[in-house]
C-alpha cells in the first residue's frame, strides 16, 4: 500500500508518501508523478510516512532524478527514516539525492 | 518449519510478507530487521515473477524457519522455473553519479548487503535461494 497526497504551492510540488515504496506500489508512483515534472520547477518528497523503500522505489526516484536534473530542476527529499537512510547509503543513493 | 505456496506473480508479495512477519513476531523481531527482510521479499519474489516462468504460470514456495539460542531466520524461495542463480548477477557500481546510473541489479545487491548468507541452489529441478538473518 502506498498513499500518495500532493500539494502544489507555487511551482514546488510536495509529494507525501505512505505507506510501502516496492515493487506492486511503485509504477502506480511512477506514473502518477512523471507527467506532471515538465511543469512543476521543484519537487519535494515528504517520506515521513514512508515504511520503506525497495529497489523498484530505487528506480522510479532514480528516474526522477535523472528528469529533473537535466531540466535543472531540483528534487528534494525530508523526513527519511533511518530505515530508509541506510538503502540510500548501501546502494549509493545519499551521493546523487538531496536529502534535507 | 513454516510453508506458504503462492502463484509468481508480484500480487502475492504482501502476503507472503505478511505470512513471514507472523513469524518474525512470534519471536520478537526488531522493526529494522522485519523491514529489511521484508524488502529482501519483495527483490527476490519480484526477481522470481519476473524471470523465472518467463510467459507461463508457475508458484514459488516460501519456507519460513526460526531457530533459538541465537535466534536465527532462515528464509527460502523455491521455484520450478528456468535455473537461473540471480548471486552471478555483477554487482552494480554505486559510486556512478546520477546521469549514469543504470537501474538494474540494484535489489540483489541490497539483499547482499542487509542479509547475513544469501545462499543458490538448483536441485531436483528446483532453484532454491536461501537467506539467513541473526535477529
Amino acid at each position: 500500500m502506498l498513499n500518495i497526497v500532493k500539494k502544489q504551492e507555487g511551482g514546488t510540488l510536495t509529494v507525501a508518501l505512505e505507506g510501502r515504496l516496492d515493487t506492486n506500489t511503485a509504477p502506480d508512483f511512477q506514473s502518477e508523478l512523471e507527467p506532471m515534472l515538465g511543469d512543476i520547477a521543484a519537487l519535494r518528497l515528504d517520506c515521513e510516512k514512508l515504511d520503506y523503500i525497495s529497489s523498484a522505489g530505487l528506480r522510479v526516484l532514480l528516474t526522477f532524478e535523472q528528469e529533473l536534473e537535466a531540466q535543472e530542476k531540483p528534487m528534494t527529499l525530508c523526513h527519511v527514516n533511518e530505515i530508509i537512510n541506510d538503502v540510500f547509503d548501501v546502494t549509493g543513493f545519499l551521493d546523487i539525492l538531496t536529502i534535507e | 518449519m513454516k510453508e506458504l505456496t503462492m502463484p509468481a506473480e508480484d500480487a502475492c508479495i504482501p502476503a507472503v510478507i505478511e505470512f513471514v512477519n507472523r513469524e518474525l513476531d512470534s519471536v520478537g523481531c526488531s522493526e529494522k530487521k522485519k523491514t529489511q527482510i521484508d524488502i529482501a521479499i519483495d527483490e527476490l519474489y519480484s526477481n522470481i515473477a519476473a524471470y523465472a516462468y518467463g510467459d507461463e504460470e508457475g508458484c514459488v514456495t516460501v519456507a519460513v524457519e526460526t531457530g533459538e539460542e541465537p535466534c536465527i531466520v532462515t528464509l527460502s524461495f523455491r521455484d520450478e522455473g528456468k535455473p537461473f542463480n540471480p548471486l552471478e548477477t555483477r554487482d552494480p557500481d554505486v559510486t556512478l553519479p546520477a546521469r549514469q546510473r543504470k537501474v538494474g541489479g540494484l535489489g540483489i545487491y541490497m539483499v547482499k548487503k542487509s542479509m547475513d548468507d544469501v545462499l543458490y541452489e538448483y536441485r531436483d529441478g528446483k532453484n532454491i535461494l536461501t537467506i539467513r538473518k541473526t535477529l
